[in-house]
C-alpha cells in the first residue's frame, strides 16, 4: 500500500484533513472578528472596509477577485471539514453496537462531547448568515453596501440577534475542542508538563473570537451602536 | 459489608445476554474486585448454579486481563487501578454495583464479563516488534540512550493491553493502545529501520477493528498505567510523517 493513497483513507489521515482544514476557517473567522470591530469605528470606516475586500488586488486581479478565491478557499475548507466528519462521525457510531448500560464521562469536556452538534449549529447558522447579511434575502431592510446599516437594523431585531448569539456561543465551544484536538491530530505534542500550552491557546482564542463576536449584537441592542 | 452486584451474564458469544443481581452479606473491606467475585462464584457454585466467567491471572495489576466495566468506569472507580487491584474497601456498605464486560465491535463477549481481545493480537502482529536476528542477548549498554528517552519509552511500555482505553472512549477506538505500542519502539533506536512501516502498519490494522480518535481523552483517564495521549499525538505525526515521505508501506 503506498503512503498517500492509504492516507485518506484512514482515520488519522481524515483527522489531519480536519485539522488542515479547521486551521483554515479559524484564520477567517478571527479575521472576520477583526475587520467587524471596525464596526465601532462608525459606518464610514465599516462600509469603506467592505469596499476595500472588494477591490483589494485590483489592478492585479479584476473587482472582488481577491473576494471570490477567498470564498472559494473557504467553501473548499468547509466541504472536506463536513465531508471528513461526517465519515469518521459514521464509522465511530459503528464501533459500539452493543451500547453500555452505564458509562460515566472521566475526562472529556462538555465542549468535545458537544462538538459534532455545535459544527451542526454553526453550519446552519452559516446559511441564515449569508441569507441575512451577505445576500439580503433574509433581511427586511437590507441596502447592498451599506453594511452598517444592514447590521444594526438587522440586529435591532431581538430574535435576530438571539439566532446570533446562540450560534456564536456554540462557535465558541467549537473552537474550543477544535483548536485543541487540532494540535493533537497534526501531532504537536506539550512536552512540558501541565499547564499544557495547547489548551491555553485553544481557550485564549476561543474566548477571543467568542467575545468579539458576541459584542456587536449586544451592542446594538443596548444601544451602544445605533 | 452489604453489597448488591448487578452482573451481565451471557452463556455464549451468540446467545443475548442479561444483567443478573446477586446479594453478598458478608464482603470483607479487604477483598479485592476479584476475589468478591470468586467469593460469590463460591456460593453459585454450591447451589448449583453456573459461576461467573471473568478474566484473571497475575491479580498484582500487570498482566492486563481482568478489566471490567464498574459503575460505568473501566476498571471501576479508582484512578490508575486495574479491577484487581481494586478493594472493596472503595466502596461503601450498601452499595450497588454494576459490572459489565468491554463493548467494543471488535471485542466480542465469549461469556459473562470475557471479552475477545485478539485484535489487539493482531496490531501488535503487524508491525509492534522489531525485525533482528536473534542471537545471544547483546551487552546492555552498548547503544547509548539518553535518560528521559529511555524513560519516555518505559513510560509508554507500561501499556499491559487490558483494553480500559476501548472500552471508555466513546468511539471504541484503540488508539491509546496501538500509540504505546508504536511508541514504545520508535522513540529507541533500535526501532528506527522499521519506524514508519511499523506506525503504517499497525495504524491500517487498528482502522479495520475499531473506531478513531476525537480527543475525549476518556482514554488517558480510564488507563490503569496512566499512558499519556501525548502518545497519539506521536503516533499521528509519525504516520503522517510516513504518509508523505513515501517512507511508510
Amino acid at each position: 500500500m503506498s503512503g498517500l493513497s492509504n492516507f485518506y483513507r484512514s482515520a488519522v489521515g481524515k483527522k489531519a484533513l480536519m485539522a488542515a482544514s479547521g486551521i483554515v476557517l479559524f484564520g477567517f473567522v478571527l479575521v472576520h472578528m477583526l475587520g467587524n470591530l471596525k464596526l465601532y469605528q462608525g459606518p464610514e470606516k465599516l462600509n469603506a472596509y467592505a469596499e476595500w475586500l472588494r477591490e483589494v488586488g485590483s489592478p492585479l486581479l479584476p473587482h472582488s477577485g481577491v473576494l471570490w478565491i477567498a470564498r472559494a478557499v473557504l467553501l473548499a475548507a468547509v466541504g472536506v471539514h463536513v465531508v471528513t466528519a461526517a465519515q469518521l462521525t459514521l464509522r465511530n457510531w459503528q464501533a459500539r453496537p452493543q451500547k453500555y448500560r452505564q458509562r460515566e464521562v472521566l475526562e472529556a469536556t462538555y465542549a468535545s462531547r458537544t462538538v459534532r452538534w455545535a459544527g451542526v449549529i454553526i453550519g446552519l447558522y452559516v446559511v441564515y448568515h449569508l441569507a441575512h447579511l451577505t445576500f439580503g434575502w433574509s433581511h427586511p431592510d437590507f441596502i447592498p453596501g451599506d453594511v452598517y446599516h444592514n447590521v444594526v437594523s438587522g440586529f435591532q431585531i431581538w430574535w435576530v440577534s438571539g439566532i446570533y448569539i446562540v450560534s456564536q456561543i456554540a462557535l465558541g465551544f467549537h473552537l474550543y475542542h477544535g483548536l485543541w484536538s487540532m494540535f493533537q491530530s497534526l501531532g504537536w505534542w506539550n512536552s512540558s508538563r501541565p499547564p499544557d500550552w495547547r489548551r491555553r491557546f485553544a481557550q485564549v482564542f476561543a474566548c477571543i473570537i467568542t467575545l468579539g463576536n458576541l459584542s456587536f449584537p449586544l451592542a446594538v441592542l443596548t444601544g451602544l451602536v445605533k | 459489608m452489604k453489597l448488591t452486584l448487578e452482573i451481565w451474564r451471557q452463556k455464549t458469544r451468540d446467545s443475548r445476554g442479561r444483567f443478573v443481581t446477586y446479594s453478598i452479606s458478608d464482603a470483607s473491606p479487604d477483598m479485592s474486585f476479584l476475589e468478591l467475585l470468586d467469593v460469590l462464584n463460591e456460593e453459585l457454585t454450591q447451589t448449583g448454579e453456573e459461576p461467573i466467567a471473568f478474566e484473571s491471572d497475575c491479580r498484582e495489576g500487570i498482566c492486563g486481563s481482568c478489566g471490567v466495566m464498574i459503575n460505568g468506569k473501566a476498571h471501576g472507580p479508582e484512578k490508575g487501578t486495574a479491577t484487581c487491584q481494586l478493594h472493596m474497601r472503595k466502596f461503601r456498605d450498601g452499595d450497588s454495583i454494576r459490572v459489565e464486560p468491554w463493548r467494543s465491535k471488535a471485542f466480542p463477549v465469549i461469556k459473562d464479563l470475557v471479552v475477545d481481545r485478539a485484535p489487539f493480537d493482531k496490531i501488535v502482529q503487524s508491525g509492534g516488534f522489531v525485525s533482528v536476528n536473534t542471537g545471544s542477548a547483546p551487552e546492555a549498554n552498548l547503544i547509548p540512550i539518553p535518560k528521559p528517552i529511555a524513560d519516555k519509552a518505559m513510560d509508554a511500555a507500561e501499556c499491559i493491553g487490558c483494553g480500559a482505553c476501548v472500552a471508555q472512549c466513546p468511539n471504541g477506538a484503540a488508539q491509546l493502545f496501538t500509540a504505546a505500542k508504536v511508541s514504545h519502539l520508535a522513540l529507541l533506536p533500535q526501532g528506527q529501520p522499521e519506524r514508519y512501516r511499523r506506525v503504517q502498519r499497525m495504524v491500517d490494522e487498528m482502522e479495520s477493528y475499531f473506531g478513531s480518535c476525537t480527543n475525549f481523552q476518556e482514554c488517558e483517564a480510564a488507563c490503569p498505567k496512566g499512558i499519556s495521549i501525548e502518545f497519539i499525538a506521536r503516533m499521528n505525526r509519525d504516520y503522517l510523517k510516513g504518509s508523505f515521505s513515501g517512507s511508510g508501506g
